[in-house]
């Protein structure tokens, strides 16, 4: 005799206990509304999201991203947004295709919700990023056809009390960072531009002009990655990850940042 | 062959009932009231961590009492029927009436089809948008649903634990004065003094600037309450 309540959810995944993943519950109940590739995508003129970049700071960690979606040689989004917040103590950027990757951080955020609400407890910082990891993993057909999606996932980790950077490539290889990363079309230049101007102990102001410059520095050389333009208000999304908790920075600390940048530029 | 003596369904229906009632009452209750700015449930709870209070989504609260397997299983079905809504829909699609409609299919079916009745009664909670009406369902071991106004008890005191809440309830309480009078009346319903350190709390706060309106209670939190007099 089933013990299943109807109209809800089944409740027994196997031989003990409740599989706390809401990604696993969806593939089990409604598989077809999951991201897939279509046929031959690589054929089709899909958008694409381009540079993002991750650093650590004194108190966490700052993620940005530019704000530009491509499709081909057109420009298919100038005000995208590539930085979430995935839970209250972890932020992910997203290079590649956008509509999948939009779905993918969807789906990453339900999955810490779930699972927290589930268990009663947050997964740890190691835990999410082995499930982006898995995440990823379960779009490699997608990423065979082209539709590739490389996130950076970045938080705070309450045990060891310090900010830490995760990448990642389209087979959902996984590697932590010590000091920063970039991914995407505009990431060599972006990451060039980090090494000269990343040091240990940044403040959060800095940090965020750090990322902003990199940004610029990637748009000036990437025709994929959208500079800020001070005309119609375009800036890049920052992300502040620290043990208070994931939040945008505020678009008046960007803009001054975007500011001091280009002014100094200018002379 | 196995021979089934014929037994009437009333005398059946009863059975189980007694039998579900019996269990409930073995238990622990729970009081929900509305305050000024959302929806308090508190309970005596001497686990800290077995929680008989919980986050369904973002307006949307749960509470239990009864066999503690059984309304955590309903428990994680909720979750899982509201992550999957509010994935496939919209946030805003996650309701409580829906949810209390689903545990009352759900609990009406094991009433009537399984061995044993679950031994639970549980609250939905949904608090409003600014100048809504906020929603508390009670749905009992058969699946009958009441759509609760002000106050409910439920639970092993859910009689003596209504009527001594009855008494001083006001709607426009505010946060701290509502736990205190929680206390007082789940006092007065165990004929016992509570301690600060086993209630456990939960609210669902209109004025919160998540999303998620739902947040516990801590220890401290409690005991700062009931200070205060």
């Amino acid at each position: 005799m089933s013990r299943e309540p109807v109209g809800l959810p089944p409740i027994g995944d196997g031989a003990i206990g409740t599989n706390p993943s809401f990604f696993d519950l969806v593939v089990r109940t409604r598989p077809e509304s999951l991201p897939t590739a279509p046929l031959a995508a690589s054929s089709l003129p899909l958008p694409h999201g381009t540079t993002v970049l991750g650093l650590k700071f004194e108190g966490g960690v700052v993620m940005a991203g530019d704000r530009r979606a491509t499709s081909g040689n057109l420009i298919a989004d100038a005000k995208i947004r590539k930085v979430f917040p995935a839970d209250d103590l972890s932020a992910i950027a997203i290079a590649g295709a956008a509509g999948q990757a939009v779905e993918i951080v969807k789906l990453f955020q339900l999955e810490l919700e779930h699972y927290e609400k589930i268990t009663g407890d947050r997964l740890s910082l190691e835990g999410k990023a082995n499930r982006l990891a898995q995440m990823i993993r379960g779009n490699l057909p997608a990423a065979m056809q082209g539709l590739v999606v490389v996130p950076l996932f970045g938080g705070f980790d309450e045990r060891r009390a310090e900010g830490r950077i995760f990448y990642y490539d389209a087979t959902g290889g996984r590697w932590e960072e010590d000091d920063f990363q970039t991914t995407g079309s505009g990431g060599l230049p972006a990451k060039n531009s980090l090494k000269k101007r990343w040091r240990p102990g940044l403040t959060l102001d800095e940090a965020v002009r750090v990322a902003v410059e990199a940004l610029i520095d990637a748009a000036e050389d990437d025709a994929a990655t959208g500079g800020p333009d001070t005309a119609r208000g375009i800036f890049p999304n920052v992300v502040a990850i620290t043990r208070e908790g994931a939040d945008d920075v505020p678009e008046d600390v960007v803009v001054a940042a975007v500011r001091t940048v280009l002014e100094e530029r200018a002379r | 062959m196995s021979f089934m003596p014929y037994v009437p369904p009333e005398q059946l229906m009863k059975d189980r009932s007694d039998f579900a009632h019996k269990g409930i009452g073995r238990g622990k209750s729970v009081v929900g009231l509305e305050y000024a700015d959302g929806i308090l449930f508190l309970a005596e709870n001497p686990s800290a961590t077995l929680h008989k209070i919980s986050e369904i989504y973002d307006r949307v609260a749960f509470a239990g009492v009864g066999k503690y397997s059984e309304f955590e299983e309903l428990r994680i079905a909720g979750v899982r029927l509201a992550d999957m809504r509010g994935y496939s829909y919209g946030r805003e699609d996650v309701r409580a009436r829906d949810l209390a409609n689903a545990y009352s299919q759900a609990l009406s079916t094991i009433f009537t089809q399984q061995m044993k009745p679950y031994e639970v009664e549980i609250l939905v909670a949904e608090v409003a948008e600014d100048g809504g009406r906020d929603e508390v369902y009670h749905i009992l071991f058969d699946g009958t649903v009441t759509d609760e106004h002000g106050f409910v008890a439920i639970g092993g005191h859910a009689e003596s634990l209504g009527a001594a809440v009855k008494e001083a309830y006001q709607p426009d309480w505010d946060l701290a004065t509502a736990v205190r009078e929680a206390v007082k009346a789940l006092s007065a319903a165990e004929s016992r003094a509570l301690e600060s350190s086993s209630i456990e709390a939960g609210v669902l706060e209109r004025t919160r600037p998540s999303r998620r309106k739902f947040r516990r209670l801590t220890d401290e939190q409690i005991s700062g309450f009931l200070a205060t007099t």
